[in-house]
């Protein structure tokens, strides 16, 4: 379809006309569709997507029977990066994983022959293959609404977007709904923010909208600070459309005419997709002046982001647009009341912005009947760590954390014991093995003192030292706060002392009070709400992982050895054979030892990088690395009680 | 900045002429309209600490101390009250049993990281605090910011600005080796600082000497 045919769309009609044509135009087509999201380009995705269109050249020149029949399309994100590059083939759903770019003339030769190329496909435990994307364990147990399309349209093209629906929930709205009954029907929805609080969505929107002034803003949240979160670049990367469309929605709903895009300088991709789509909205007069002959006038623009974790903060983030640095603000009068510039201000998150098209589509209680009754509608994870299968998932709430990780996530990686899940990035905390039936949502989060967050979750098994990860975790506040007030800025800076301590074997019976008394205070006294949940982590921790602390202070042993200072590489003198390996292994010349001799290593040269061990021949197996006081061990459940664990 | 200020004075003249009349610690004080809490507790003689207040400037809200406890159609929460606008029948409470809580342990952690200021002083004496537990900083910078605020709003300057983040935000002249460019010398963020620290740092020896509590 010639772009001059369809420019400047006019209404509901107009686009179901243009989908059903971009449709029928596709009919009995074969579609090679490539992940070209950030995962599976470091695949090297790319190259497998040009040798595909060279092989299919090639077909297509020898006048192959049905070769111009095929189609191919590059996607965004799958969700299952850790297989890329991903390659689905519809409309059968045959599913390829880790492909290269050398399988590209299998891969053309048997679509053209509607075959499939078996040594790509899945294979379960017992070797079998799975063929069909939908049947594979990570998919299977997942329901995609925001994602689904990630895997089926080109986020390049606007066609591919109106091609399965895209902008008639904008149409309709526009057209059938008054911005109060859009509203309604948001407020109905009961979908809840997915940026971190789980802030219900409509009445932040009621505020705005009723909020005094006739100049109004509407911002999406794309600062994802997270570490090892993903999923709202996968969003824009994948499908910037929905996005768009969910804002202007919005827009029209609380009467704002200008909107912004705050995108982390970090997602060069998602910039370059989401400001491809603002251009190709705004031609075919889905953005601008009087959209689709509504008398609706908006327009948007992307802003790049340079700050820290705390700029994702709804006022340090309005502040950074002004062009101020990126701190937050005392904000008495809410930013939906008073936000960018002052004046009344809609900040959501990505994904929140992505489910109202699905709403207004499908009506609210259609959006209701998945997820739970205080948390509606699906949540995607990034689920990375000790996992099988990693990735970013697509639940609907109250799916229960057991099943994320083990129906989904394939289990503990090695064989390993589960340990704890991390939820909900750096303001979240850990969440134990007893609590694994726990269903997944805002509420039931909360209350085991962890959050949603905006969907991360780190998968720790029995190598993970959890006074590591809340250390970790503290040093990541430490630096990425703003250090505007006292109790934030001293209080971490104080937390970081103690863990430091504790870490290095110097901890002291009162250093658990401390971190109390500290938690108490970042909770209550912080001016923003990093602060306020940064003490998250350390709660958590010290709430369900005691025993842990009371190893590390009390008998200088790190369980899961993993606190460097804490642990001790021994050799045997009865296994050692004096072969010399390990001693020419030692970075730091630790190891003494003659030939033939048993080797030593001096505790005090040793910086504990554990090469020796790995050099160490098996048949030997003479270095041992332990951690502690011996009574530990044994001591252990004992102590605990006595010491009023 | 300037847009803030603006919506203040906008917020201000909206409710102008009109007084409020609020509960702090149970005693009834009136409040002008636009008043935060803080002041409307300082005109009726209640002392609230604060270290990063100033009435020449806009209420930043980074020393903490003065919080206080509000309660609101039955929920409370704890505010700043230099930034929090005077409501009408709002109970106000400086001193209850949670503010202590709270900022006791705030002004444990001053003490490490400050202890020569009075009002700091004043506060460990009252709560009964002869030591910190907390790794002693003696930063003598707080970080209130007053100098940075009162160069940029009252003298219009910005010669003097923040650097860096979290744990390592600093003070420093803008850009720090010409500052002269833009200072104009009137040495009153010297005065205003409530550590003593930034004249000290420029050479002017001022530094208060003791920290017995
Ligand atoms: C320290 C901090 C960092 C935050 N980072 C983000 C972020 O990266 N992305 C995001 O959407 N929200 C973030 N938030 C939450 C936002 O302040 C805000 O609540 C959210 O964007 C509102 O959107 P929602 O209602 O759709 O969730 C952060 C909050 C805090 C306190
Ligand atoms: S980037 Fe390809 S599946 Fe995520
Ligand atoms: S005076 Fe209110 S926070 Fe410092």
């Amino acid at each position: 379809m010639s772009e001059k045919e369809i420019k400047k769309i006019s209404g509901l009609e107009d686009l179901v006309k243009i989908s059903e044509k971009l449709k029928s135009l596709m009919e009995g087509k074969t579609v090679i569709s490539i992940c070209s999201g950030t995962g599976c380009k470091a695949y090297s995705s790319d190259d497998v997507h040009g040798k595909i269109v060279e092989e299919l050249q090639k077909k297509i020149k020898e006048s192959k029977t049905n070769a111009d029949n095929i189609v191919i399309k590059k996607t965004g994100c799958h969700g299952y990066c850790e297989r890329g590059p991903i390659m689905v083939i519809h409309p059968g759903q045959t599913c390829y994983l880790g492909v290269k770019p050398e399988d590209a003339p299998d891969i053309v030769e048997s679509a053209i022959n509607e075959k499939v190329v078996e040594k790509l496909l899945y294979k379960d435990e017992n070797g079998s293959s799975i063929e069909k994307e939908n049947d594979i364990p990570f998919y299977k147990h997942q329901q995609r609404i925001i994602f689904d399309c990630n895997a089926k349209i080109d986020p390049y093209s606007i066609d591919d977007y109106i091609m399965i629906g895209g902008y008639q929930a904008l149409a309709k709205a526009l057209k059938e709904m008054p911005p109060d009954k859009v509203l309604s029907e948001v407020k109905k929805s009961n979908l809840r923010g997915r940026g971190g609080g789980g802030f219900a969505t409509g009445l932040k929107w009621e505020t705005t909208k009723n909020a005094a002034g006739d100049t109004k803003y509407v911002i999406v949240n794309a600062d994802e600070g997270d570490p090892g979160a993903y999923m709202d670049r996968s969003i824009l990367e994948g499908n910037p459309h929905s996005v768009l469309e969910g804002l202007i929605i919005a827009a029209y709903t609380i009467g704002a005419n200008h909107g912004y895009i705050y995108v982390r300088q970090e997602y060069p991709f998602a910039v370059k997709s989401i400001e491809n789509a603002i251009e190709n909205a705004r031609e075919y007069g889905l953005l601008g002046k009087n959209i689709m002959n509504s008398g609706f006038d908006f327009d948007v623009k992307v802003h790049r982001g340079a700050g820290a974790f705390v700029s994702g903060e709804s006022s340090a983030l309005m502040a950074a647009v002004e062009g101020n640095v990126g701190e937050p603000r005392l904000k008495y009068i809410h930013t939906a009341v008073s936000g960018l510039w002052s004046k009344p201000t809609n900040l959501n998150n990505v994904e929140t912005y992505a489910n109202i098209p699905h709403i207004i589509n499908n009506g609210a209680e259609w959006f209701r009947s998945t997820g739970t009754p205080g948390s509606s509608g699906t949540k995607i994870f990034s689920l990375v760590g000790k996992v099988n299968n990693t990735g970013l998932v697509e639940v609907p709430m109250g799916v229960t954390l057991r099943d994320i990780i083990y129906k989904i996530g394939g289990g503990i990686k090695g064989g390993k014991k589960f340990k704890a899940v991390q939820t909900g990035g750096p303001s979240g905390g850990v969440i134990p093995e007893a609590l694994l039936d726990l269903p997944v949502d805002f509420d039931e989060l909360y209350k085991a003192g962890s959050m949603m967050g905006s969907g991360g979750m780190i998968v720790m098994d029995e190598s993970d030292c959890m006074v590591n990860v809340a250390h970790y975790f503290i040093k990541f506040l430490a630096d990425e706060s703003c250090g505007k007030c006292v109790p934030c800025r001293e209080g971490l800076r104080q937390l970081l002392y103690i863990y430091e301590r504790i870490i290095n074997g110097q901890g002291q019976v009162e250093d658990l009070k401390l971190l109390e008394d500290l938690c108490i205070l970042l909770e209550n006294a912080s001016l923003c709400a990093l602060g306020g949940t940064a003490q998250n982590i350390v709660v958590t921790t010290l709430k369900y992982f005691r025993q842990e602390y009371g190893a590390h202070i009390y008998y200088k042993a790190c369980p899961a050895m993993v606190c460097k200072p804490l642990i001790r590489y021994e050799i045997s003198s009865d296994k050692c054979s004096g072969c010399t390996r390990c001693v020419k292994v030692c970075p730091v010349d630790a190891i003494s030892g003659k030939p033939k001799e048993a080797h030593a290593i001096d505790q005090s040269l040793c910086i504990k990088c554990g090469a020796c061990m790995e050099e160490c021949p098996e048949k030997y197996s003479a270095i041992a690395k332990s951690t502690g006081i011996f009574e530990y061990e044994k001591e252990k459940e004992a102590v605990f009680a006595d010491k009023g664990q | 900045m300037e847009s803030t200020i603006k919506h203040e004075e906008s917020a201000k003249s909206a409710v102008i002429n009109k007084n409020i009349n609020l509960f702090i610690d149970n005693k009834a004080v009136p409040a002008g309209s636009g008043d935060t809490l803080l002041l409307a507790a300082r005109k009726a003689g209640i002392h609230i600490p604060a270290l990063c207040y100033h009435e020449k400037i806009k209420p930043h809200g980074a020393c903490r101390l003065c919080i206080v406890e509000i309660v609101k159609k039955g929920k409370s929460r704890i505010v700043a009250s230099c930034a929090y606008p005077a409501e009408e029948g709002l109970q106000v409470f400086t001193e209850s049993l949670k503010i202590t809580e709270i900022r006791k342990h705030l002004v444990e952690l001053y003490m490490a990281l400050f202890p020569y200021n009075e009002e700091i002083k004043a506060l460990a004496k009252k709560y009964g605090l002869k030591e910190t537990r907390y790794h002693k900083e003696n930063n003598y910078c707080i970080l209130c910011g007053l100098c940075v605020r009162y160069c940029a709003e009252v003298k219009k300057e910005n010669a003097i600005g923040f650097i860096g983040r979290g744990t390592s935000k600093k003070v420093a002249f803008i850009p720090d080796s010409s500052y002269f460019k833009y200072c104009v010398n009137c040495m009153e963020c010297m005065d205003i600082c409530p550590t003593g620290v930034f004249p000290s740092n420029y050479g002017i020896e001022r530094l208060p000497q003791t920290s017995d509590f």
